[in-house]
């Protein structure tokens, strides 16, 4: 990307109104979750008498079984929602891009059998990926912190062995939407100039084709943090991601499912998860399909 | 044709018998064992359990007499459910999950062609992003909001359906509707996206100059162009959704095969877990053959090869 068309896509992405709503939505949502639990007056291991009391003004979104308040509790969800999304999306897009560039660039039988092994993973149900890492990893994560004497960290063991098993199932489709694009550029001359100047395949591929690539895995990451997002809470709707005390919206979701019943309706334990959830995603996937029609010309609708 | 069709199934033997034994491996990777949580269990006890199921000796002596039954068509016994086979499972809950399923797929193409041509039709106007918002949501809100949302308000509050079981017809409707709504907003999405493209091209400025009324063009020219990304969609869509989808089966308390599979990994139930595996890949490369096949008869500028 030369520098007057690195200018032009800045202004055109600050220039943007749905780019412009949806990051600020997304920046004030981080805000909320990572301030939100510091300012509130109350806290999520705050237990007390008042169960299941209806939205007011103290309890702006009411309280759940345990008296505690459900608008705290879904802030501090949505901190490891949000970093689970990040972290995830972001490893999803390291490995997939290096594995897509590496692919297309060598080409050959390399790339026939390195497209084979993406397909077979295609195919294998990624929950059992998911569960399988976990089942494995969850020991040794915790064993691995204690000898690095990070006790601070072994509580969030369980979260970031979710962080790198979500990351780790995510990047099938980055791979294969970055290897079409290296299958194309590897066709431009400026390629073919590095490679008679005797360039290393790794020094082409990092300092010609990395930056060419740049625009559509911003674009794809922005999609994939919705995915991620929702793969973690369903596999903690499921019982299977983040551990009780931690909290996700995953987890506040099927807590207040669970309370539902035709005896007594406590429709506000679902109302908050479910909007900080929802906003979230519509955002991340309106800012995606903005960025897409502005740094991916070719697939403009 | 014939000849592709061939190859195309001679391929996917590999990955299903890949798949198959992944899946068998990586189950009887995890840490603990099948029986762990039986309580009293002795080693003795569990050595003889193990060797019951041909779960002792190395990894590919355990991998060589499942794939050795799974030859002769034996799925093998659930580590869980010790009175029923696996394929009696099968038998019993893949109906139930697929009835769901089937509505459910119908609903969903149903709604994403609707939507996405009426939307088409009616590009950059208030209809068009109207359609779109509420497609972008459906993506957006997972089947585990939608489902309780729409029990408290159309079984709770207003008691038109039951909220949850199996029996009657009315049992079907919920489970049906949320499941098929996030796959109908895609749905709705790509079939706008392939409606605006084909609406652009010239044999539907050929029909409108011909003299052919605007309905005509639409529904009889510009739709069956337009059809076809959504049909190589439904292949996977298919299998996916005939499979069983865990959540929905999970709320509604549906007697389903969802919860078999996510039990099954869960409790190492090895042989139940490869069956559920061998359904869903074998459900998924016949459809996204039958796709593909599907295709060129609809689209005769295709050329399998």
């Amino acid at each position: 990307m030369d520098k007057s068309t690195t200018v032009s896509t800045s202004s055109a992405l600050r220039s943007n109104r749905t780019v412009r709503w949806t990051f600020g939505l997304l920046v004030f949502l981080f805000v909320v979750c990572f301030i939100g639990p510091v300012v509130s007056p109350y806290s999520s291991d705050m237990l007390s008498d008042n169960q299941f009391a209806p939205p007011s003004l103290q309890h702006w979104m009411g309280t759940d079984i345990n008296g505690r308040d459900v608008l705290t509790m879904t802030m501090e969800g949505g901190r490891v929602s949000l970093l689970v999304g990040l972290v995830g999306a972001s490893i999803s897009l390291v490995v997939g891009t290096l594995y897509g560039m590496s692919s297309g660039y060598l080409g050959g039988k390399t790339d026939a059998i390195m497209m084979r092994i993406v397909d077979i993973l295609f195919s294998l149900p990624r929950i059992v990926i998911v569960m399988v890492l976990i089942a494995i990893f969850d020991f040794k994560v915790k064993e691995f912190l204690d000898t690095l004497e990070w006790e601070w960290l072994v509580r969030y063991s369980r979260i970031i062995l979710l962080f790198a098993c979500l990351g780790l199932v995510q990047w099938l489709t980055m791979a294969r939407i970055v290897r079409g694009q290296v299958l194309s550029l590897k066709q431009r001359q400026f390629v073919m100039a590095s490679q008679t100047m005797g360039q290393s395949d790794w020094q082409i591929m990092i300092k010609h084709l990395l930056p060419n690539l740049i625009g559509i895995v911003i674009v794809y990451l922005t999609l994939t943090i919705p995915t991620v997002i929702l793969e973690e809470s369903f596999l903690s709707f499921l019982g299977l991601g983040v551990q009780a005390p931690q909290a996700s919206w995953g987890t506040l979701l099927n807590d207040a499912r669970q309370m539902i019943n035709p005896i007594k309706i406590y429709w506000w334990l679902l109302l908050a998860p479910s909007l900080f959830m929802g906003v979230t995603l519509l955002s991340l996937n309106f800012l995606g399909d903005a960025l897409r029609d502005i740094l991916d010309p070719s697939s403009k609708r | 044709m014939l000849n592709y069709i061939l190859r195309r199934i001679l391929w996917s033997i590999p990955v299903l018998i890949i798949v198959i034994s992944c899946t068998f491996l990586m189950i009887r990777m995890l840490p603990g064992s099948p029986f762990v949580s039986e309580r009293n269990m002795d080693d003795v006890a569990e050595q003889r359990l193990l060797a019951k199921y041909n779960l002792d000796g190395e990894w590919y002596e355990q991998l060589g007499k499942y794939w050795v039954n799974l030859l002769q068509g034996d799925l093998g016994t659930s580590t869980q459910h010790r009175n029923s086979t696996v394929l009696e499972i099968l038998q019993q809950t893949l109906p139930k999950s697929a009835t769901i399923g089937l509505l459910a797929l119908l609903l969903a193409l149903s709604i994403g062609i609707a939507a996405g041509s009426w939307s088409a039709v009616n590009h950059n106007t208030a209809i068009d992003r109207g359609t779109m918002l509420a497609a972008l949501l459906g993506i957006c809100l997972p089947s585990f909001v939608i489902a309780p949302i729409f029990i408290l308000c159309v079984a709770i509050t207003l008691p038109l359906f039951p909220v949850g079981g199996w029996g009657t017809l009315s049992h079907l409707v919920l489970p049906a509707l949320c499941l098929a709504l996030p796959y109908g907003a895609y749905c709705s999405r790509l079939m706008r996206t392939s409606m605006l493209e084909s609406l652009n091209q010239d044999f539907i400025r050929t029909a409108r100059a011909k003299g052919q009324t605007e309905a005509v063009v639409i529904y009889k020219h510009a739709l069956k162009v337009a059809l076809l990304p959504l049909v190589s969609f439904s292949g996977p869509l298919t299998a996916h959704v005939l499979t069983g989808s865990i959540i929905i089966e999970e709320i509604f308390k549906i007697p389903g095969l969802g919860p078999f599979f996510v039990n099954s990994v869960k409790n190492q139930d090895v042989f139940m877990a490869g069956g559920c595996v061998i359904v869903y890949s074998v459900l998924l490369i016949s459809m996204n053959l039958i796709v593909d096949i599907f295709y060129t008869v609809l689209d005769r500028r295709v050329q399998l090869s």
